[in-house]
């Protein structure tokens, strides 16, 4: 503790490969090829590629929104409105429908609904600073109650054709125009997350809200951003989903909001915020689409499917900790 | 020194050959520390130095890796923070947790609170007896107060307060003195007193010298994980202490340089906050050092924040740089050059969890990155310009900050202002709690810094730091600045005198 010249600070002591092979993502993606194997071993069927493209659709639209999430998970906060949002935007879509507008119409009114979802949860968190847990539970129950009231028991049925291409579309070969959505919107989130100045005071953000701000951040401001972005990305989950259903019904989507969180934090994001990467989320992703069509390939229903995820998320969860507790 | 109990000669808690390793790091080598009955150890030596592990050992939260614990003859281990509590080992931390949603009395008796008939809380009992502990330190406290509405100094007092609750036959009070007010710690001095004229054994830590020589009986200096010396206070001088401590003598400890003072920067006139203070005016020049004197609520910290955007004033003005400016959020104050080290280190300054380089980064992330994205390469080489010259200590720039010693993180926040090219930076408490090697090298980089022209406020409730470093002192009292002193009236009389209210003899 002597030395008076100022000593030379490494920069890392650990290089980023050596970390990356250590990660949460690692483990993940090595869970990901063993279920991928298993799968092929126990039906003849998975490995055909439409069979492998239709499976797809099970996690497409949720990853869209899983994306957003992940990034206000990591910032401290959760949005559970997310399945009603859809609700709602495909409610709009369905009487603009009803109207008779044109397709780019629908799509803008869908995103669009979806964007002031997310400003409405986004004023009453970070402009009021109510718990956005607590807001959206509020949310969730009212997007979905107008969604009830304009459509009772009835749907919306009869999109014009054009819309179908989002949902039902091929952008080549086996690829849909959702898995490639899905592919662009990781690139894009993965680089806005992990590339960014913004992604960067996401993260400073979650680890430390109050010192964000005594840092000069406008921690309110990227707190609302994020949730007009997980609005918009809802907004797209809705264009998507309502296109490749084909009708409106109030309870679309239903769930969708636990599948996406689980999908997060199944992805390595710490559900109270500080850490977490969107490579672990497109993992995750794909670790849940090819679960459940493993699973439905071997006829195992929908119930059991749900308590197997629901399995999995804790068992990946508590993986690294009883390794810790039995190697004590 | 007072005469001891016959018991005073053997000690009642020995430590002998205590190591202590965490991943890359020898906490403690082989160290031992005895502490009698009746009697104050101080445990003297830089951060770092080791005493922070082995409070942690004595109060069960780590465990040592070899080495004993010998407690009235017997060789314990505690296994668990209960099994320290159950053996007679108590601590008031450095920042103790306690529990804002909760009553005093529930704060002090948490986790053994008297119990009634079906084993139901007996609060009746828990009050009186909170009353009577209370009272015991004096401290004027309901015990019915819910904690969140009491100031920092009141908590310290219910915190002293849980710690007596348990029949402790040592007491450990690290850095006990930190947060309080001269009226308190002269309180906590006869508290002391008390503890010891009860057979109480006593470890002290603390960075104030003054302080050890006034309250301590023995002393035991530990430096960089190690055992140096131990031996009575009335066998020792300051300067041998230091020099154990550092293991290089200290000759000066303010390096205060006379600096070029030059065009007035920041300009406040008026400044009024509903609650916290009132009428706040003054100018600050270019190459200046303003310290802010007062005592524990005074309001400097608030004025300090609203300079800096954190609370808004409710009239007034600032001018920076012959500009009047409104500054309504952190982000604009930063823009306008002024930046704030606070004094809450672990909430508002560094951000844990994440690594150095981005700590130092986070407000210039403008300058490290383009059209929005990161540059790691310029990140890395802005972190390590600035952690360089503030002498930082550290395995490498990609560590998580919670990891460093209080004194290194105070390095990286300032760092992280001095990479913004700030005009003005405000340092609230700069010290507080932090070994004496980093204050120098905090009190050093200041002067330097106002030698090159920055205007320079620094809140400090010390007087020697205050008077060593300062061009100017401003001493507030109850959100009202009460006097200006410059030149030869900085004097600790003067300061004090207008800190607590008394007008110059007539």
């Amino acid at each position: 503790m002597s030395t008076p010249t100022p000593r030379q600070i490494p920069d890392r002591l650990a290089s980023p490969l050596a970390r990356r092979l250590k990660s949460w993502e690692a483990l993940l993606l090595a869970v990901a090829i063993a279920i991928f194997i298993a799968n092929s071993i126990a039906s003849p069927y998975f490995l055909d590629p439409w069979n492998l493209s239709d499976a797809s659709f099970n996690f497409t639209e949720k990853a869209m929104i899983a994306f957003a999430m992940a990034m206000l998970i990591i910032a401290g906060d959760i949005d559970l409105s997310v399945a009603s949002i859809i609700a709602l935007c495909s409610t709009v879509m369905g009487v603009a429908m009803m109207a008779g507008a044109p397709v780019w119409v629908l799509v803008g009114l869908g995103l669009g609904t979806g964007l002031l979802c997310g400003a409405f949860n986004g004023l009453l968190v970070a402009g009021m600073g109510l718990p956005s847990i607590v807001v959206t539970i509020g949310t969730m129950s009212l997007f979905r109650g107008i969604s009830y009231i304009v459509l009772g028991d009835g749907a919306f049925t009869g999109y014009p054709s054009d819309f179908s291409w989002f949902g039902q579309g091929y952008v080549w070969w086996v690829f849909s125009v959702e898995l490639a959505l899905f592919a662009a919107l990781a690139v894009m989130f993965g680089l806005l997350l992990h590339g960014t100045s913004f992604g960067r005071t996401v993260y400073a953000i979650g680890n430390n809200a109050t010192a964000a701000r005594f840092s000069g951040i406008r921690v309110d401001r990227v707190r609302f951003i994020l949730f007009l972005l997980t609005g918009v990305m809802s907004g797209l989950a809705a264009v998507c989903l309502t296109s490749r259903l084909g009708s409106t019904r109030p309870s679309i989507a239903t769930g969708f909001e636990l599948e996406v969180v689980t999908m997060v934090v199944l992805g390595g994001v710490n559900i109270l915020g500080g850490s977490g990467s969107i490579p672990g989320v497109v993992i995750a992703a794909l670790v849940m689409g090819l679960v459940t069509f493993g699973l439905g390939l071997l006829n195992v229903p929908g119930i059991v499917m749900s308590i197997i995820v629901g399995l999995l998320l804790i068992g990946v969860i508590a993986l690294p900790r009883l390794w810790a507790m039995w190697r004590k | 020194m007072q005469a001891q109990s016959a018991s005073g000669t053997t000690p009642v808690l020995s430590l002998r050959g205590i190591s202590k390793s965490f991943p890359g790091v020898r906490a403690l080598n082989g160290v031992q520390l005895d502490l009698y009955p009746g009697q104050v150890t101080a445990l003297i030596g830089e951060n770092g130095a080791g005493k922070s592990t082995i409070v942690k050992i004595l109060t069960g939260i780590y465990q040592p890796d070899e080495g004993t614990i010998t407690v009235g003859g017997q060789d314990l281990r505690f296994p668990t923070a209960q099994a320290a509590s159950d053996a007679g080992v108590t601590a008031i931390h450095q920042e103790t947790v306690l529990f804002d949603e909760l009553t005093v009395a529930e704060n002090i008796f948490i986790g053994h609170a008297p119990r009634g008939r079906f084993g139901l809380i007996d609060t009746r009992r828990m009050e009186a007896e909170a009353a009577r502990l209370l009272a015991s330190i004096g401290a004027d406290l309901s015990p019915k107060a819910r904690l969140r509405d009491l100031g920092i100094a009141s908590r310290h007092l219910v915190a002293i307060a849980r710690a007596l609750s348990v029949d402790a036959r040592v007491v450990i009070m690290d850095e006990p003195t930190a947060a309080l007010s001269h009226k308190e710690i002269h309180e906590l001095y006869e508290l002391v007193e008390t503890l010891k004229a009860q057979g109480k054994a006593i470890l002290f830590i603390s960075h104030k010298f003054d302080e050890i020589f006034r309250i301590a009986d023995r002393w035991t200096v530990f430096r960089d994980g190690q055992f140096i010396e131990d031996g009575t206070m009335a066998e020792v001088n300051e300067a041998r202490l230091v020099q154990l401590m550092v293991g290089r003598s200290v000759d000066q400890i303010y390096p205060k340089r006379p600096s070029q003072i030059g065009k007035p920067v920041l300009t406040v006139a008026g400044y009024s906050h509903p609650t916290e203070f009132e009428d706040i005016g003054f100018t600050l020049h270019e190459g200046e050092i303003l310290g802010f004197y007062g005592l524990v609520g005074a309001g400097r910290s608030e004025v300090m924040q609203a300079l800096f955007g954190i609370t808004k004033p409710s009239r007034g003005a600032c001018r920076i740089a012959g500009q009047v400016q409104v500054i309504r959020t952190t982000a604009e104050a930063v823009e306008a050059g002024i930046v704030y080290v606070p004094e809450d280190r672990g909430r508002q300054g560094a951000v844990k969890g994440m690594p150095i380089f981005q700590n130092v980064t986070l407000p210039s992330l403008h300058r490290t990155s383009r059209a929005g994205f990161l540059r790691l390469s310029e990140e890395f080489a802005l972190a390590r310009d600035y952690t360089q010259r503030l002498d930082l200590r550290a395995a490498s720039l990609d560590q998580d900050v919670g990891l460093l010693s209080g004194g290194n993180q105070q390095k990286v926040v300032i760092a992280k202002w001095l990479a913004t090219r700030p005009r003005v930076i405000i340092l609230d408490e700069p010290t507080k709690g932090i070994d004496i090697g980093s204050k120098a090298a905090v009190h050093d980089f200041m002067s330097e810094l106002a030698a090159q022209g920055l205007a320079v406020i620094m809140v400090s409730s010390e007087i020697p730091e205050v008077l060593g470093m300062s061009d100017r002192v401003i001493v507030m009292r109850e959100g009202r600045i009460a006097a200006e002193f410059a030149g030869d009236d900085m004097t600790p009389e003067n300061l004090v005198r207008a800190a607590v209210g008394i007008e110059e003899a007539a």
